[in-house]
């Protein structure tokens, strides 16, 4: 019997399951976060003046560069202010 | 692991011996004046047969009470009194065995000093091989039994820790000796790798050395590579998860560098070198293991580049004539250092025919402003790394690498009308246009163009290595600590 270490962080794999979809966006606050990918605010304009149309909320967000995750307490913010988000990822 | 070590011992003289050791040979007639007089034990490293004279001699092949006793060299007499060592003597000396036995007259007709042989416990891997079977060993990583019938190596492909190449099994000796190449503690946590952002110590390190194929010795430049790469200027999250092709780039300055046998001299990038080739490697695969960085998954580089294997070199200081990038950047000149750094891969510059440092800096530009694209301006860095041939051309003038960063920087503007949108900085470039078309902005924004030194003797060549430099991406140095 061989005894090898493990390599790895030996965390267990994070499966979370997904929240429940919204039946409807009716009362909701939605974030939309630019990460500062080129052209992904386009995106989110045009995403958020639908979203407006309809009558919803909409609140935007932004993170300083695309190549850096983002900040605590930035999705400490979005998830206090907001029900959904939706994020681009563009070039 | 000391205490670990510490097992109960019955009052008395203890003998370490092996039939293999002339010395113990010689003392039988000793053993055997001590065995009649008082308890006695002799424990025998390699023939439980020997000594053939003395009754109840203990078999200790296994080495067990030789590890526990610490024993160096064989023979070695040891006084235990209430569970506690009193005395030791080691080898053969007539005054020395009789003080600690208190009988007079040993082993006549032996010389009065003689020195013993090794023990068994001295002998190579065999105190980590030992350690891991008896010892308190402070390893805290999950240990996987594998059955004798399966191959270590496949095991390791079969459980994803491999770049593709075969890995060394990480043994828990193994892990242990790499461990032995630092004195910081195996729990000491390094940092926060990312992808996952999970803890990662020094004992992980270890364990990914190894599969790397490092030697001990190796690891303080390991440990200093992966500490550059903790470092949030690094960008280390950026550089794993970019559709771009850059890999971190270790480069070694420093006396460690040639103390551990790496190659800064010819095929400097290239394979061949154990130092070299398995300390990048680590590097990767500490990425890989630990913080959960794999291709497909967060790694989604477009075509990568053979450099997330391993690309790991020293800078060639033995010119003596200019700084190396250690000491530009401030460290002393006899510290040691690993600076990591963005880069992509390595494109030659071939120019045979230039003799003075003008004609070189202005082969060099045309190259240096091609890099991603002629009209980009945008997050580009490179190293130049000037080949000792080329080098020689710069000395002969008295030009200093500074000089020829300043000399390069006139030749490295790009036209306003040629900048090429699509960088990420598309405002900038159309605002530009509008109001300076005539102008030009540099290739390289302020500190983003290195020049080292390193490569072969013959061949009048210098290279690029491209990489990204940005405001969350750029070089950074750590100083080796033992």
């Amino acid at each position: 019997m061989t005894e090898l270490l493990d390599p790895t962080s030996e965390r267990a794999p994070l499966t979370r399951p997904r929240i429940a979809r919204p039946q409807s966006l009716g009362g909701k606050t939605v974030a939309l976060l630019d990460i500062a990918k080129k052209r992904g605010d386009v995106f989110l304009d045009r995403i958020e003046e639908r979203l407006r149309s309809q009558g919803h909320r909409v609140k935007r967000y932004r993170k300083a560069r695309f190549s850096i995750v983002a900040p605590p307490e930035l999705l400490r913010q979005i998830r206090a202010e907001c029900d959904l988000a939706v994020e681009a990822l563009a070039d | 692991m000391e205490a670990a070590r510490a097992k109960r011992f019955a009052d008395g003289l203890i003998a370490v011996v092996k039939r293999a050791c002339p010395t113990c040979v010689a003392v039988e007639p000793a053993l055997a004046q001590l065995a009649a007089a008082e308890p006695f034990t002799v424990y025998s490293q390699d023939d439980p047969a020997f000594p053939a004279g003395l009754r109840g001699v203990v078999d200790d092949r296994s080495l067990e009470v030789s590890y526990r006793l610490g024993v160096q060299i064989v023979p070695t007499l040891v006084r235990m009194k209430d569970g506690k060592e009193e005395g030791r003597a080691i080898g053969w000396n007539r005054a020395e065995w009789e003080a600690l036995s208190g009988m007079r007259g040993l082993g006549p007709g032996l010389p009065e000093n003689r020195p013993g042989c090794g023990s068994r416990t001295e002998e190579p891997g065999m105190r980590h091989r030992l350690a891991a079977r008896f010892g308190g060993v402070p390893i805290q990583s999950r240990k996987i039994e594998i059955p004798d019938e399966a191959d270590a190596i496949e095991v390791c492909y079969d459980r994803g820790w491999s770049d593709g190449l075969p890995l060394v099994p990480p043994t828990v000796e193994r892990v242990l000796a790499m461990l032995e190449g630092t004195t910081r503690a195996p729990d000491e946590v390094l940092g926060i790798m990312p992808p996952d952002r999970v803890e990662c110590s020094v004992e992980k390190v270890a364990v990914n050395a190894v599969m790397a194929g490092c030697k001990p010795e190796y690891f303080p430049v390991v440990l200093a590579a992966v500490e550059a790469a903790l470092v949030p200027e690094l960008g280390l999250h950026g550089v794993l998860c970019t559709t771009n092709a850059i890999a971190p780039v270790v480069m070694v300055n420093g006396p460690i560098a040639k103390r551990i046998g790496m190659n800064a001299k010819g095929n400097v990038f290239g394979q061949g070198n154990r130092a070299n080739a398995t300390i990048g490697r680590a590097l990767q695969l500490v990425v890989r293991n630990v913080g959960g960085g794999r291709p497909g998954e967060m790694d989604r580089a477009c075509f990568g580049t053979p450099g997330k294997y391993s690309f790991c070199f020293a800078e060639d200081e033995d010119d003596g004539v200019w700084d190396s990038y250690a000491v530009e950047k401030g460290f002393a000149r006899d510290a040691s250092t690993v600076t990591l750094f963005t880069g992509d891969g390595v494109a030659p510059i071939i120019d045979q025919v230039a003799r003075t440092p003008e004609e070189l800096v202005r082969s060099y530009a045309p190259c240096l402003r091609t890099i991603y694209h002629a009209g980009q301006v945008a997050d580009v860095a490179a190293f130049l790394v000037i080949g000792p041939e080329h080098a020689r051309v710069f000395y002969d003038a008295g030009w200093t690498k500074s000089r020829i960063k300043d000399e390069l920087a006139p030749l490295l503007q790009v036209p306003v009308r040629e900048l090429k949108p699509g960088f990420g900085v598309d405002d900038d470039v159309q605002r530009l246009k509008l109001e300076q078309p005539d102008a030009s902005v540099p290739k390289f924004k302020t500190g983003s163009l290195n020049i080292i030194r390193a490569g072969g003797s013959a061949g009048l060549f210098s290279a690029i290595i491209s990489g990204l430099g940005s405001i969350t991406i750029n070089p950074v140095t750590k100083e080796v600590r033992p």
